[in-house]
């Protein structure tokens, strides 16, 4: 799976050339100040936008299934029950709840809610509904997932739970996530590789590699080398903010 | 998230109130008795006024010698009730028919108006400003008219009875079919979605608590619109409704008919109202904020 180069315009120009290689099993956070287009390369990539010039080159097939995506917000229906929720993109391709069933169980299971399937989303707390959320990406067994600050509503005491659980899920089942944050602690800590980009127009000003192994746990996060690479990321995060002034 | 159960608290739903013995806590209990003394007062105090101004109303007629041809008392008017029931209960067929009819009519026009707004902004760009001038033109107005060119009675009663109950439908629901959340939109058009699947999976079940808030307007629209029709109408002998009998009755000073009539379309529009508000109840009540009990 390649990405190349893309331009993007609307009169603002949100993004410059920005180009960035995803490999298969990559962890990727795009990492920069609110309004340098996070969002908008995670818009192209999972098809909501077309680039005004440039392309995303994908290797192999990449039809409706093979993203899933995670938002800000839960983003669940209110009307639905948890199952039906996860069932939604199986839905769409017009299969019937009994026949993928076991797949929604078992990505309810991968989050540890396998115990709420009939449950209504207003009575989950904020970081289940987001467990949920993942869950329904995770349901069609995409190839890349692609997560738009999906922690960033959280308290702090569950968003590192949830980082700690997404980082175990990854090692599980093996896909490619391409994570959008603003905290350089959050993305030092997932990802083993930082794109870190700049405003107006945005694009990627460096990319930072984290070799630090997985599984990753709080004990890393405490650590010294944790520490360092937060240092040398939020350094070139400054920079990135110094050359869009 | 791999097998570790979430501790993160599951709010329940249950109103469970503790005994009062078991609480400790002297705010607490006394929070509770308030919440005790509100819930029965809520029925209680309605029904004590109620009693009380019956009463009152029987003293002054009986205090003040006033004749039954100018305020009759409650025993009369309720005896009239009675008495009168056969052509109270026909009248009141007639008024009744033509509300449902009309309100279903309008649910059905209103909806499907309202779907073909969404899918098609062309539609909706030609038809809203006159969806609002006919809402906005009293239909007092409007339906000597409608009498002269439609010769079914029937007929003429249900189109302005439809005209009041149709736009609160229409608009209400167009509202709710716009008001999807982006992101869930999105999300949609990741997993390739078609304009039916966003339509019945997305638009619909948002539209709900919108188009069932209207419906409960429409329901008490449809019945003014049916009496007020009525009484431009002007409907004699038989198959004539509430409202003519209640224009009949004062022409021949028949004053505690009058009243049994009125009491029958203020019961009838209530009537109304609550089932609506069941109805509303039940198919939000799993999910919906309005619906739901707040925990204090």
């Amino acid at each position: 799976m390649k990405k190349v180069g893309k331009t993007f315009s609307a009169n603002v120009e949100a993004l410059r050339k920005m180009s960035l290689a995803v490999n298969v099993g990559d962890f990727i956070s795009l990492l920069g100040p609110s309004g340098c287009g996070k969002s908008t390369a995670l818009r192209l990539i999972s098809g909501l936008m077309e680039p005004t010039s440039g392309r995303i080159v994908w290797q192999g097939d990449h039809g409706s299934g093979s993203i899933g995506v995670v938002f800000q917000e839960p983003t669940l229906m209110p009307w639905a029950t948890v199952g039906a929720n996860v069932w939604l993109p199986f839905r769409i391709d017009g299969q019937s709840f009994r026949s993928v069933s076991a797949r929604v169980h078992e990505s309810l299971r991968l989050v540890g809610l396998e115990d709420f399937t009939d449950r209504y989303p207003r009575e989950l707390s904020g970081g289940m509904k987001m467990r949920v959320s993942i869950a329904r990406a995770l349901v069609t067994n995409p190839r890349i997932i692609l997560m738009d600050e999906p922690f960033a509503a959280l308290d702090e005491i569950t968003r590192f739970r949830l980082n700690i659980d997404l980082l175990e899920l990854k090692a599980q089942i093996g896909c490619t996530v391409i994570f959008v944050t603003h905290s350089v602690f959050e993305s030092v800590f997932l990802s083993d590789r930082i794109a870190v980009m700049t405003a107006r127009p945005g694009s990627i000003i460096r990319e930072i590699p984290i070799d630090e192994p997985y599984p990753r746990d709080e004990r890393f996060r405490t650590s010294s080398t944790y520490a360092a690479h937060c240092r040398i990321t939020s350094e070139a995060l400054q920079e990135s903010m110094r050359s869009a002034a | 998230m791999t097998g570790t159960a979430p501790d993160d608290t599951v709010h329940s739903l249950a109103d469970n109130t503790p005994s009062l013995a078991s609480v400790a806590d002297k705010e607490e209990r006394q929070r509770i008795i308030r919440r005790r003394i509100e819930r029965v007062g809520r029925w209680l105090m309605p029904a004590v006024m109620l009693v009380i101004s019956i009463w009152l109303w029987d003293r002054i007629v009986v205090w003040n010698e006033i004749p039954h041809y100018i305020l009759p008392g409650p025993g009369r008017v309720l005896s009239t009730l009675i008495a009168d029931w056969p052509i109270l209960l026909s009248a009141l067929k007639v008024t009744l028919q033509i509300t449902i009819l009309a309100l279903g009519i309008a649910v059905i026009g209103g909806v499907g108006l309202a779907i073909l707004f969404t899918q098609s902004r062309l539609v909706e760009m030609s038809l809203f400003p006159y969806a609002v001038i006919l809402q906005v033109t009293p239909v007092i107005s409007i339906a000597p008219l409608i009498f002269i060119y439609v010769d079914s009675k029937l007929v003429g009663l249900l189109i302005c009875a439809w005209i009041v109950a149709f736009f609160p439908v229409l608009s209400n629901t167009t509202l709710g079919l716009n008001s999807t959340d982006h992101n869930l939109r999105d999300l949609f058009r990741v997993y390739g979605a078609t304009r039916l699947q966003k339509l019945l999976y997305l638009q619909i079940p948002t539209a709900l608590p919108y188009f069932l808030g209207g419906l409960r307007i429409a329901g008490g629209l449809a019945l003014i619109g049916a009496v007020v029709a009525e009484y431009v109408a002007g409907t004699g002998g038989i198959g004539s409704g509430l409202a003519f009998t209640i224009l009949e009755a004062g022409y021949r000073l028949n004053i505690p008919r009058m009243f049994a009539a009125l009491l029958l379309i203020a019961g009838t529009g209530v009537v109304i109202f609550t089932s609506l508000s069941l109805l509303s109840y039940l198919l939000l009540h799993k999910w919906h904020e309005s619906a739901l009990k707040r925990e204090a």
